[in-house]
């Protein structure tokens, strides 16, 4: 009976974790469409849906990124950005905006910047990833090296700006920041999404035992060091498709796993479908009130994310203690 | 039957060798303590046998069937392992930590089933730490912590089992009543057990066979009797060690430095 009240409390879970960001989606879109006059056009409810549907896709895969890497790095307070992926990117896509680059270029700059970091990284850490050996420092050597490689790419982001014209400063610090104004609907990234989530969920068993275990999780029968570079690999093409269409958004990755944490427990099982709604749903609304806030300017959704989510996110953690 | 073996087998940790040419088996049934000083090699040898480090040299048999060659699910489901300490990074309930040690039984299961709970629930309750089950484990004492690792082992219900210090952390009834509950599964269920432990005395009084390592690449095995003697521990732990009989037990204590 105890196992049956307990598997069907993780099944309510899991359902309830759906619903509930399944009826955000609609409310938020309602919203979108609400804060307008009341003659809206068919192409303009198609703009704000498209718009939506990008900060959908972006938001999951930032929350589904930041799960994989503390899952990756054991280590709750990682985030998507902790291994300089988004750093690097950052570099590729304001070199381009520093030359005044076509908007594709600056995508495609922000791409292969986030692509070459993931690269080295994987090359300076390969050994740390592939084997079991050192017992709790393979993953300590990752996470000191991204963040080495991720300060080292922080510097030449803050000389490009300090060089750049003053007319193009503004459209580089709005992509530091985050924005999706203006990021083009496309399928990419929700194939991506799609497919990063499909293997999550395939291998959300493994992340229960690499997230227990460590190491010692090969004694269960897990292959540790492919599960590893699996994550690696997929959190960090979640990374770059993120922040190739909307720039780095901060603060999804690291506060929407824990969040979900807090309301279903560390399972992955549970975590990996519910961080990706939950993700997505959060920056839709962020994004929504970056457009609403002070209409008709519209901020950067990065400067929101934050300024939502640290208060909630702080209000859960001293609730929880109590 | 050998249940685990190892031939011709070389550890070294850097430069320096600590197991030397290990030709050692252990049969269903049998009880075995690893026992030597501080850096002799027991974790890494465990390791080895546990199948998580390379060997320099040699190699390792579970089940007649070289460690390579053992797809890991179904090695998973032959050997149990019980790491020298662990760090609890999330917030797992002590009952989900066990359910995990279900794993190799689950191939393409997405949830576990009533069995894996009545299972886990048992090993819970063999290591009378069933009333913690919905405790987050990082908020355990270490002993409680301790007493759910070797419950997660229990519930990976394999016949071989490798332990580092099972009874670190534990007080003494639990440190009495843990080894007694290994020593009946070897005794009554035909397990093998491969434990590393530091109290000579508790060794003495559960294990079947005794294996000694010096550090320097010499090691000593063999039965209980043969190799739990005061002149051989002394010699293989640094410290000479005096024996006295106590209604048939035999008591080791370490000899007053004359210093």
């Amino acid at each position: 009976m105890l196992a049956l009240s307990i598997a069907t409390l993780l099944f309510a879970g899991m359902t309830g974790s759906i619903r509930v960001p399944l009826h955000e989606i609609p409310d938020a879109l309602r919203q979108l469409a609400s804060g307008e006059p009341d003659s809206l056009s068919a192409s303009l409810l198609e703009l704000r849906a498209s718009r939506a549907l990008v900060a959908f896709a972006t938001g999951g895969a930032l929350a589904l990124a930041g799960l994989m890497m503390q899952a990756l790095l054991r280590n709750p307070l990682a985030d998507p950005y902790v291994l300089g992926v988004s750093s690097g990117a950052s570099v590729g896509a304001l070199l381009a905006l520093l030359l005044s680059a076509s908007v594709l270029m600056v995508d495609a700059a922000a791409l292969a910047g986030a692509i070459g970091v993931a690269m080295l990284l994987y090359l300076l850490a390969r050994r740390d990833l592939r084997s079991g050996q050192a017992a709790e420092g393979g993953a300590s050597m990752l996470l000191l090296t991204g963040v080495i490689v991720s300060a080292m790419c922080g510097s030449i982001v803050t000389l490009m700006l300090a060089i750049a014209p003053e007319g193009r400063l503004r459209s580089m610090i709005f992509w530091l920041i985050g924005d999706l104004a203006g990021a083009p609907l496309r399928l990419v990234p929700w194939l991506i999404l799609a497919g990063c989530l499909l293997f999550a969920m395939r291998n959300a068993r493994n992340m229960n035992m690499v997230a227990l275990h460590a190491e010692n999780a090969v004694t269960l029968g897990v292959r540790v060091g492919a599960l590893r570079k699996g994550l690696f690999f997929v959190s960090a093409l979640l990374t770059a498709s993120a922040v190739t269409s909307a720039g780095s958004i901060g603060f999804v990755g690291l506060i929407v796993p824990h969040a979900c944490r807090f309301a279903f427990g560390p399972d992955h099982r549970v975590l990996i479908p519910a961080v990706a709604l939950a993700g997505g749903a959060f920056l839709v609304l962020c994004d929504t009130l970056a457009r609403t806030i002070v209409a008709p300017q519209q901020l950067p959704v990065g400067a929101i994310t934050a300024m939502i989510g640290a208060p909630v996110f702080l209000y859960q953690l001293h609730r929880l203690r109590k | 039957m050998k249940m685990i073996a190892t031939q011709h087998l070389d550890l070294s940790i850097g430069q320096r060798i600590l197991v030397q040419n290990l030709d050692w088996s252990a049969q269903a049934g049998q009880c075995w303590s690893i026992i030597g000083r501080n850096g002799a090699g027991k974790s890494t040898l465990l390791r080895t046998l546990a199948g998580l480090q390379q060997p320099s040299a040699g190699s390792v048999h579970v089940n007649n069937r070289p460690l390579a060659d053992w797809p890991l699910t179904e090695l998973a489901r032959e050997r149990a392992f019980l790491a020298q300490s662990r760090h609890d990074a999330f917030a797992y309930t002590a009952l989900e930590s066990v359910l995990s040690a279900r794993h190799p039984y689950h191939a393409n299961r997405y949830w576990e089933g009533s069995d894996d709970h009545q299972a886990a629930m048992q090993a819970l309750a063999s290591m009378e730490v069933d009333d913690l089950a919905a405790r987050d484990v990082r908020t355990l004492s270490g002993g409680e912590r301790q007493r759910v690792a070797i419950a997660a082992l229990l519930a990976q219900q394999t016949p071989l089992l490798l332990l580092d210090e099972p009874a670190n952390a534990l007080d003494l009834a639990h440190q009495v009543s843990v080894m007694g509950l290994l020593a009946r599964l070897c005794r009554e269920q035909g397990r093998t057990v491969v434990m590393i432990g530091h109290d000579l005395n508790l060794a003495s009084r559960i294990s079947t066979h005794v294996l000694l390592l010096m550090g320097d690449g010499r090691w000593q095995a063999g039965t209980n009797h043969d190799i739990m003697r005061p002149a051989l521990l002394g010699d293989y732990l640094g410290h000479p060690i005096d024996m006295i009989e106590h209604e048939g037990r035999r008591i080791f204590i370490p000899k007053e430095s004359s210093a």
